[in-house]
């Protein structure tokens, strides 16, 4: 009964993401639906860190960054898309390999604070080393790419793109979710020490999922890059982590769809916040603050826990209960548990 | 890409990179004893230095006296600080990433609100008027303010050096730094050091940015930039260590004013070379213990 409503709901989501252009119609709410898919990449490659694997970068910006300015430095080097978009992706896990290797030194508020500066780096390269990057002026991306001779220059047709990619990520993290490895990578959350004298290579299964991580960032970067067709220094600073790091824990931490929501809240709000206000900053700020006061588990989980518990309230009421299976019991006693 | 530089413009670099030293011990002396006490991330730290060097441009703009402005900004910002820490923070003890959004979500509103409040302009206060000239020595001319700055940061540092290694209280904060549950169980009020420890990293920092405003202007984005430079000073020194902090507050301070001078595009990005160094030879830092 579950498992069909699930099935039922993914498939109705999927159809509204699928004909979404034609329903929503003005191209301008097609292009926020793109912006959102492509944080919301972002904020799953970032969620296989934070949530699966207990490690909270914030530099992810940084290498956002990285695949974005190595696409756009290609593409005005006058390479082709293909290219440039291959370059950018081995640049990306090149950085990331090295980011892993540095940020894994240490754990915890260490490894916050070692990829905080290494995502300070990039920006500092972005913003000061103007003979390459253009400086604060940023690098223009004339053109979008065209595979399989479709133009995305128009707005569903790079929306359609976008929601490819969106699918292919989120496949990715289901497979993760129930691979042996993401298992393990959730023991080195938990129990790193136990695993470690089980015989599992703690570090590594570490290395492996800031690289994947890092795969997605990249990948989302160049969906972005192509989204604006304009890259600045601005993308790589500590706002852009802290924005998709919101997403994540707005959402809800090591679930698949808690990034995906927390996008869809972020960028549906910065949009709205920017139209009437310049106050970006303040707003990203406060909801930072109030959600971590009054919501620590996160938005989805939140939201669960208060359903669960007016689902109870109401049950009770109608004085018909009847006997819980040992499941529901489970379920209820991990949902209203206090984070860990 | 590589400029040369001269013999005398080596003694210029050389103050201004120990007044800068100096300036980033302010700052990072006690984001360091922060971290190292209570295991907080304090990412609002860049905030509390921007928002106290803009204490003082207003203060200084009312006609106060340099040192009373700087004074005075340093209390303001630590009642802020105490405010935050008593009533937000607190609830939130051991929890890593609740306290980094926490502290974040603040940086970002202190930000704003700076920016509402000061505009986008930058301020760039004059030094007081005993200092603004120059000494002349061996031919050559030092800038007296920074000298000032030097002599004050070294000061702050002999401070905090007898109050942490020579005194009951320092006593007290050391062993809440090396083991929190065995400083309770002997009777230390770890909690109200915390606060007490919290309250005077936020007003030096505050300090520093009133005493950094007459060379570095105050301006938005200030507070971001200063951030990293204190996280590098700890991860070069060592957590909770205030001779490490010296130590990488100067190292900083000479790397970034030779940068500027010899490598002007990349000086930023020198400053974080020898962190990196530190994170591959001695992840625990140049006077700093394991931590677990």
């Amino acid at each position: 009964m579950i498992a069909r409503a699930r099935y039922a709901a993914i498939a109705t989501a999927l159809l509204l993401l699928v004909t979404l252009p034609w329903w929503v119609g003005n191209t301008y709410y097609v292009n926020i639906a793109s912006q959102i898919l492509l944080f919301a990449v972002f904020a799953l490659a970032l969620n296989i860190l934070v949530g699966y694997g207990g490690l909270v970068s914030l530099g992810h910006a940084g290498l956002f960054a990285v695949a974005g300015y190595t696409a756009a430095l290609m593409l005005q080097a006058g390479y082709g898309h293909f290219a440039a978009n291959s370059a950018a992706i081995v640049v990306t896990l090149a950085a990331s390999a090295i980011f892993a290797v540095l940020a894994l030194r240490s754990i915890g508020i260490g490894f916050l604070m070692i990829t905080l500066a290494l995502g300070q780096i990039i920006w500092g390269v972005a913003y000061r080393w103007a003979s390459l990057t253009g400086g604060d002026n940023g690098i223009n991306v004339t053109t979008r790419p065209a595979p399989f001779g479709i133009s995305l220059a128009a707005a569903p047709s790079f929306y359609f793109t976008s929601l490819i990619v969106f699918l292919l990520a989120l496949a990715t993290m289901v497979l993760l979710v129930r691979s042996p490895f993401g298992a393990s990578l959730r023991g080195t959350r938990d129990q790193a020490r136990r695993m470690n004298a089980l015989g599992y290579n703690v570090w590594l299964i570490r290395f492996l999922a800031i690289v994947l991580s890092g795969f997605w960032t990249g990948v989302s970067g160049l969906l972005f890059i192509y989204y604006n067709q304009f890259i600045s220094p601005q993308v790589s600073a500590l706002t852009t982590s802290a924005e998709v790091l919101l997403m994540v824990i707005s959402g809800g931490t090591a679930t698949l769809l808690g990034p995906i929501v927390g996008a869809v809240i972020v960028v549906v709000m910065k949009n709205v916040v920017s139209a009437y206000i310049e106050r970006w900053n303040l707003v990203l700020g406060v909801i930072f603050v109030v959600i971590i006061t009054f919501m620590p588990e996160g938005l989805v989980p939140g939201t669960v826990r208060l359903c669960r518990w007016g689902w109870l309230v109401i049950r009770t009421r109608l004085n018909r209960t009847p006997a819980r299976t040992a499941r529901d019991q489970a379920q209820e006693t991990h949902g209203s548990g206090a984070p860990s | 890409m590589m400029q040369q530089i001269t013999s005398a413009q080596v003694v210029i670099l050389a103050i201004n990179s120990f007044a800068l030293g100096g300036l980033l011990f302010l700052l990072s002396a006690g984001f360091s004893l922060i971290f190292g006490l209570m295991r907080i991330p304090n990412l609002m730290h860049g905030a509390f230095f921007m928002l106290g060097a803009y204490f003082g441009v207003s203060f200084l703009e009312w006609g106060m006296n340099f040192w009373l402005a700087a004074l005075l900004s340093g209390l303001a910002m630590a009642a802020i600080g105490g405010l935050i820490e008593r009533v937000l923070l607190r609830r939130l003890e051991g929890q890593v990433l609740p306290q980094v959004l926490l502290t974040l979500g603040f940086a970002f509103i202190i930000a704003d609100i700076c920016l509402m409040i000061w505009t986008g302009d930058p301020w760039q206060p004059t030094p007081p008027p005993e200092l603004r000239g120059a000494v002349q020595a061996m031919g050559m001319f030092f800038p007296l303010y920074r000298l000032m700055v030097l002599a004050v940061a070294v000061a702050v540092a002999i401070a905090l050096w007898i109050l942490v290694d020579w005194t009951r209280l320092g006593a007290m904060i050391r062993a809440g730094v090396d083991d929190p549950p065995i400083a309770r169980v002997v009777g230390i009020k770890v909690s109200q050091l915390f606060t007490l420890v919290f309250c005077l990293g936020a007003a030096l920092a505050a300090f520093a940015g009133v005493m950094g405003a007459p060379f570095l202007s105050v301006y938005p984005g200030l507070d971001f930039e200063m951030l990293p430079l204190a996280l590098i000073v700890v991860i070069l020194g060592g957590t909770g260590s205030l001779l490490g902090a010296l130590v990488g507050s100067f190292i900083l301070g000479f790397l970034y004013n030779f940068g500027q001078a010899m490598f002007p595009d990349l000086a930023y990005v020198i400053l974080f070379l020898p962190m990196l160094l530190i994170l591959v030879l001695r992840p625990q830092g140049l006077f700093g213990r394991v931590m677990t």
